[in-house]
Order: structure tokens, then C-alpha cells, then sequence
């Protein structure tokens, strides 16, 4: 197992390489240029150089006037070196704006995530076992519904019914309008309240694939022969469904749970658009889109190592609950 | 109840009756059975005779599927004695296997239902109608007093739990009162020694997917036993296994029968196999039982042309043929059965009354019964058959 995950972990520095080296040579050939930009505005003052002068000069400050290759190569070695630069759309260090906007889409990917588990196990489990009765077609008509509304459509419905209508939460933010006046525990619990709508958005849009994914794993598992010795044992039902069935209907479970470790940090950009939560999936989106390489390129490396070890941990989990993946 | 068109094809609208019509009976039947806290008055009956273990009386299983209601079982009576064990053989999808699952109660739900007759098991002090008894009371028959060894040993195990503790579950289940951890352990060491596994230390602690394939048969066994239970069935338990591993088990079966004193149901459509292991047998086809006797009847003066028909379609060490005999046909629709017997269309035997309704039992010796016309009259089965392939069917 030892030298399995050494294996591995070598791979995934080989596979790490190329796909930043990829994402390198896409993010230099976007049309959106960050020097460009600045060059323009730059050029366009009283009394200024003529537009191509600032475009050469900026673009040899900022290393642009390499070649990708080299340009890449600058980029790993200092990567490697932990120094992730300074970001040009928000002109602070990359790791400060980082964290900064992490935190919360931090806790909505995690709490949505505990949610649609919560949620979305049982409820599949229950309707695999109760097969083609009402509360199987309701469980997997709402997992339908959950799987086709669009998430703005979704969101945009529930600030209609929970702000506009019932006035229970603010439409967008992160915080009240007298945030600054409260107390440490109000802060928290003011923060929380502008969190409830966005989680349940992503957790109602996600909930359903994951729902129908325990029911056709649970009812392949339940028609399987050792369900029926397990009957044949003389074993309540109950001890057949949530001891014998369940721990074989988990294996699938796991590659899925464990591939959506990158999920946790990614962040939802439309969904901190639509309710204005200053997460990293928005402030990646304007980095992207303002041609920021430095910040865009520790986002997407950060995702590619995310992604890696996700697929890592989900093979070491599928060797802790299927014994016959256990490698000696 | 719904009929096929003769083409066998369904318009939407018959379909979708045949659904509803399927949802509404079998919604009765799951609700009867799904009862909880039934007095035991109501499913506690008398053995005919109480030197029987199980007696199948009439039963009529039947699956209420899409395209219309399949009987699979369609009044089977039949006995098995204490101690004895009765071979029950018939092609693939002739009712044998839902018969045995109709006396443990494991058919498919709620699809699969026992609809009319009575399966009687002998508990020793009282006996039950296990067509009559709700699910939560047969629970605590199954792997008790009924066991099963299923078909096949590479996927009735489940895979993400050791062989040790798929044992203790049962002993700890039915036998684990006053008993330690160690016990239980003890019982089940016991056991797989018992199968004929050497390594029984090493294996407790194994996966299933780290035995092969007559292991797993052999832990499947030493599991249907571990109760000491009063019947075992069998359900075609060599069928996946190759012969040396075939006779190595049945030899265990036989065995295992004499020391704790149980029946068997064997199932198999292995001819060879019946002839060793059965004290009785039973044919069946489509549903229906053909004929019934003592192991000796049936291979020595089989009576019913579908049992002739088995008898010489078997190979024979020694016997050159250029082409083995195979009964010509095939088996008429389950959704849609003929009125006449059943087994008409493929038969070289045909009398003039055979376009009748289904012909009924009749005796032909104290043990032996069959369900033909052409001893409705109460003649002999003709003795001037072919007397070698006679003993052809036992010499296997």
C-alpha cells in the first residue's frame, strides 16, 4: 500500500506538469491581455508614450516578451519555490487575496456538501428499498426536479419567495447593514443568515444526482445473491438493508465523495455572483477575465492538485471499504 | 387475468391494465404478509402425516409481471420425509427453484407471491403453513429450521465481509444465547472443519474473493448448517462447480445429511447427480409436477414421456450415438398456457384423450404417481422399453 501511494504521488507530479503547462499556454493565448489593457488606459493621458512604446515596455516588466515555454519555465521554478507572485488585477501578493476569499466558499462547499449527504444517502436508500412505491416516486420526481433547475432559476426563485416575499433573509451580501455595530456572536450569526440561501441553493441544485446515484447503487446491490443468503440467514430486514447492503452500496459512494475534494475550494461562481458573496469562484472569474496570469495560474494549479489528491484519497478509501481493492 | 395476444405483442393501454391490475393484487398480498404481531393461531396447522418434514400441498406460485401473470408454480404437491432426501429435477425455468424459494419466502417482491395452497413445515413439537405466515415470523424460520445452499457460490457471499463473521452472524442469530465471542468463534471453526476446509483458521479470516469457487460452495454449506437445521435445500449447489470439486461436495452433503438428521431438497437438473443423492424424486415441467416416486421408480420405469424423454437424452458411458437424443420442442409460453396437457405439443406419445383438459395424478404404484393419460387406465408404464438406457439412468 506504502509503495503504492509513492507511485502515485510520482504520477501525479508528472501529470501536475503538463497540466499546468497547458493551462500556461491557454492563459498566454487568451485574447484578454492584462498589459494590453493597462497600456491602452496608460497611453490615452496627457502627454503620454504612443500606445506600442507602453505595451513593449510593460510587457518586458511583467516577462510577457518571452516565449511561452520560457515563460513557463519561469513561472514553475518559482512555483516550486512557493512564490506565487503578486496578483496585477488586485495588486496585492496572490496568497493574501487567496485567502481572503477562500474562507468563505470554504464553508458553503463543506456545509452543502455534509448537507447533500445527509440528505441524499438516506433518502436514496429509502426509495431503492421501497421500490416503485409513492414515496420512491416522490423521492426521485423532487431528485429530478433538483438535477434540471438551473441554478440561477433556482436562486433567483428562492429570493423571491425568502426576501421579497417573507423578508426573512437579504438578497445579496455577505453581511448586514449594521454588521460593524454587533457583537462577535452577532457578527457570526449575521454572517450565517446571508449563508442560508446560498448553501441551499447548492445543495438542493447537487442534491439529486448524488440521490439517484445510492438508489440504482442500493437496488443494483439489493438484487444481488448475497442479499439473498443474508435473508436466507434468517436476518431482519433491517440488518439486511443498513448492514449488508449498505457497506457494498458505499463503495461507489466513496470515488464520488472523494472527487469532490476540489469542489470544497473551487467555489460556485454563479452562485456567489447571483447572491454577491466575494468567494473564489467570483474573484477567480475577474482574474480570468482581466487576464491576471499570476492569480489565475495558483488557482488552477491549486484545483489540478486538489483534483489529484481527491482521485488519491478516493482510491485509498475504495481499498478501506472493498477489501478486494486492498493491494498487498 | 390478462391474456397475451398470439403474437406476443402488448399495446400500451393492455400493458398499463395489466399493471394496475398487477399493483392492486399484490398490494392486498404485501399488506397481509407485511402484518405485524399475527397471533400464531392463524398460521399453525397439522401435518398429514408427521413423519413428513415438509409437505407442499397444492401450491401455486405466481409472478405478476409486466407483460402478464406468469405461474410458475401451479399446484405442486409433494412430500418430503424426515431424513430422507427427494430430488426435484425439470429443465431451466420449470418452477423448481421458486418452489424451494416459496418455502423459505425469498421469491422477488413484490412481483413474486404464493397465491393459493399450503407448505407445511414440521417444527418437531408443532407445525406451521408457511404460505400463511407473515414475513416477521418466517424470519425467524430461515437458516433455523429451513437453511438454503444457493446456486451460486461465487456471488452468495457478500464480498466486503469476512468468512468469520458471515458464520458467527447465523450462530450469533439463532444459537448465540449464553454463548461468548469465543463460542461462537469455537462453533464456527467447528463448522468449516466440519466442510472440509483444512485451513479453517486462516480462512475465518479471509474475503470471499480470496477462495475459490468450491471454497465458497463449502462455506455456503457449513452457513445453510450452522443451525443444525431440520431442512436443507440445495438449489442446484454443484451446478457452477467443476466434477472432481462436484463429487468432493456431494459426498460432504451426504455425509453432513446422515450426522445431523435433516432433510433434503435436492434441486438440480443434473440427472446423474439425482440418482446418487435422492431417496425420492420428483419431475417437474412447466410448472406443474409430471411424476413423482421413489428414486428407483423413476429411473427404472419412468412413466410420464417427459421423463422418458430426460432418461434418454442423458450421455451413457460406453454407449456410441451419433447424435444425442434431445426432446424435440419447446417449452409452451408461461403467460400463456394451453388447456391440454402441457406437454402435448412435444410429445411422441400422444394418445387420442390428450386434447383434453390437463390430465389428472394417478397412482401407478403405492410410491409412484404420474400426470398422463396414457395410464389413466390404469395400466403399467410398458415394460418392453428400452431396458438398456434403463440402466443407462442409474449407473451414473
Amino acid at each position: 500500500m506504502k509503495n503504492y501511494v509513492i507511485k502515485r504521488i510520482i504520477f501525479s507530479i508528472f501529470i501536475l506538469f503538463f497540466v499546468t503547462l497547458i493551462i500556461y499556454t491557454l492563459i498566454r493565448c487568451l485574447p484578454a491581455s492584462y498589459v494590453e489593457t493597462m497600456a491602452m488606459q496608460l497611453s490615452t493621458k496627457p502627454g503620454a508614450k504612443p500606445y506600442e512604446e507602453w505595451v513593449a515596455q510593460l510587457n518586458a516588466s511583467y516577462g510577457l516578451d518571452q516565449p511561452i515555454l520560457v515563460g513557463y519555465f519561469r513561472w514553475l521554478a518559482d512555483f516550486a519555490q512557493g512564490r506565487f507572485g503578486d496578483s496585477w488585477r488586485f495588486t496585492v501578493p496572490v496568497i493574501q487575496k487567496f485567502k481572503e476569499v477562500i474562507g468563505v466558499s470554504f464553508v458553503m462547499g463543506a456545509i452543502s456538501l455534509v448537507l447533500e449527504l445527509v440528505i441524499a444517502i438516506p433518502l436514496g436508500v429509502i426509495a431503492a428499498t421501497k421500490q416503485y412505491s409513492k414515496t420512491d416516486y416522490a423521492i426521485s420526481a423532487s431528485a429530478l426536479v433538483g438535477i434540471s433547475l438551473p441554478t440561477f432559476f433556482f436562486a433567483t426563485i428562492l429570493k423571491l419567495i425568502f426576501s421579497v416575499k417573507l423578508g426573512w433573509f437579504d438578497t445579496h451580501g455577505l453581511v448586514g447593514r449594521n454588521y460593524a455595530q454587533l457583537d462577535a456572536m452577532g457578527k457570526f450569526l449575521d454572517q450565517a443568515r446571508h449563508l442560508v440561501l446560498p448553501i441551499a441553493t447548492l445543495t438542493i441544485v447537487s442534491v439529486g444526482s448524488l440521490m439517484r446515484y445510492t438508489r440504482t447503487n442500493m437496488l443494483e446491490v439489493l438484487n444481488a445473491d448475497y442479499i439473498r443468503t443474508a435473508r436466507a440467514k434468517g436476518l431482519s430486514e433491517g440488518k439486511v438493508i443498513y448492514h449488508h447492503a449498505f457497506r457494498n452500496t458505499l463503495i461507489p459512494l466513496v470515488t464520488i465523495v472523494g472527487g469532490s475534494l476540489p469542489g470544497l475550494f473551487s467555489g460556485a461562481l454563479i452562485t456567489e455572483t447571483l447572491f454577491a458573496i466575494p468567494g473564489i469562484g467570483y474573484t477567480s472569474y475577474q482574474a480570468m477575465t482581466a487576464g491576471d496570469i499570476p492569480f489565475a495560474m495558483f488557482y488552477l494549479s491549486f484545483l489540478a492538485v486538489l483534483t489529484l489528491a481527491g482521485n488519491l484519497i478516493s482510491d485509498i478509501l475504495y481499498a478501506v471499504v472493498d477489501p478486494r481493492v486492498r493491494l498487498s | 387475468m390478462a391474456r397475451k395476444k398470439a403474437e406476443g405483442y402488448l399495446s400500451g393501454k393492455e400493458s398499463r391494465r395489466i399493471s394496475k391490475e398487477n399493483r392492486k393484487t399484490t398490494n392486498i398480498l404485501e399488506k397481509k404478509r407485511k402484518r405485524k404481531n399475527v397471533p400464531e393461531s392463524e398460521y399453525l396447522t397439522k401435518m398429514h402425516d408427521p413423519a413428513n418434514a415438509v409437505e407442499f400441498d397444492n401450491l401455486h406460485t405466481y409472478f405478476f409481471t409486466d407483460a402478464g401473470t406468469v405461474k410458475s408454480v401451479d399446484g405442486v404437491s409433494f412430500e418430503v420425509p424426515v431424513g430422507k432426501t427427494v430430488g426435484v429435477v425439470g429443465e431451466s425455468g420449470c418452477g423448481k427453484s421458486v418452489t424451494s424459494l416459496s418455502l423459505m419466502q425469498l421469491l422477488q417482491r413484490p412481483q413474486g407471491q404464493v397465491v393459493e395452497g399450503e407448505i407445511r413445515l414440521n417444527l418437531g413439537d408443532k407445525a406451521v403453513d408457511v404460505a400463511k405466515m407473515p414475513y416477521e415470523a418466517v424470519q425467524h424460520l430461515r437458516g433455523n429450521f429451513v437453511s438454503m445452499i444457493f446456486q451460486e457460490p461465487m456471488t452468495s457471499l457478500n464480498p466486503v465481509f469476512r468468512i468469520g463473521d458471515q458464520l458467527n452472524e447465523v450462530i450469533e442469530l439463532h444459537d448465540g444465547e449464553g454463548k461468548s465471542k469465543e463460542d461462537v468463534k469455537k462453533r464456527t471453526i467447528e463448522l468449516l472443519e466440519m466442510v472440509g476446509i483444512a485451513n479453517s483458521e486462516g480462512v475465518y479470516k479471509m474475503y470471499p474473493h480470496e477462495l475459490s469457487g468450491g471454497m465458497r460452495q463449502r462455506v455456503c454449506i457449513a452457513m445453510a448448517l450452522a443451525c443444525n437445521p431440520k431442512v436443507i435445500i440445495a438449489d442446484e449447489p454443484t451446478t457452477a462447480l467443476d466434477v472432481t470439486i462436484q463429487a468432493q461436495v456431494l459426498d460432504l452433503l451426504r455425509n453432513l445429511k446422515d450426522k445431523i438428521n435433516s432433510s433434503i431438497m435436492f434441486i438440480t437438473h443434473d440427472l446423474g447427480v439425482i440418482a446418487e443423492m435422492a431417496d425420492y424424486v420428483v419431475v417437474m415441467y412447466a410448472g406443474r409436477i409430471v411424476e413423482k416416486g421413489t428414486a428407483e421408480d423413476i429411473f427404472y420405469h419412468p412413466a410420464h414421456p417427459y421423463t422418458i424423454g430426460l432418461m434418454a437424452s442423458k450421455p451413457v458411458v460406453g454407449k456410441q450415438v451419433d447424435k444425442l437424443y434431445s426432446i424435440p420442442g419447446k417449452v409452451p409460453n408461461p403467460i400463456n398456457m394451453p388447456d391440454y396437457c402441457y406437454f402435448k405439443d412435444r410429445c411422441e406419445m400422444c394418445v387420442e384423450k390428450c386434447g383434453g383438459e390437463y390430465p389428472c395424478e394417478v397412482s401407478i404404484s403405492p410410491t409412484h404417481k404420474v400426470s398422463c393419460y396414457r395410464y389413466s387406465d390404469g395400466q403399467t408404464p410398458d415394460a418392453a422399453r428400452n431396458t438398456e438406457e434403463k440402466k443407462g439412468g442409474t449407473a451414473s
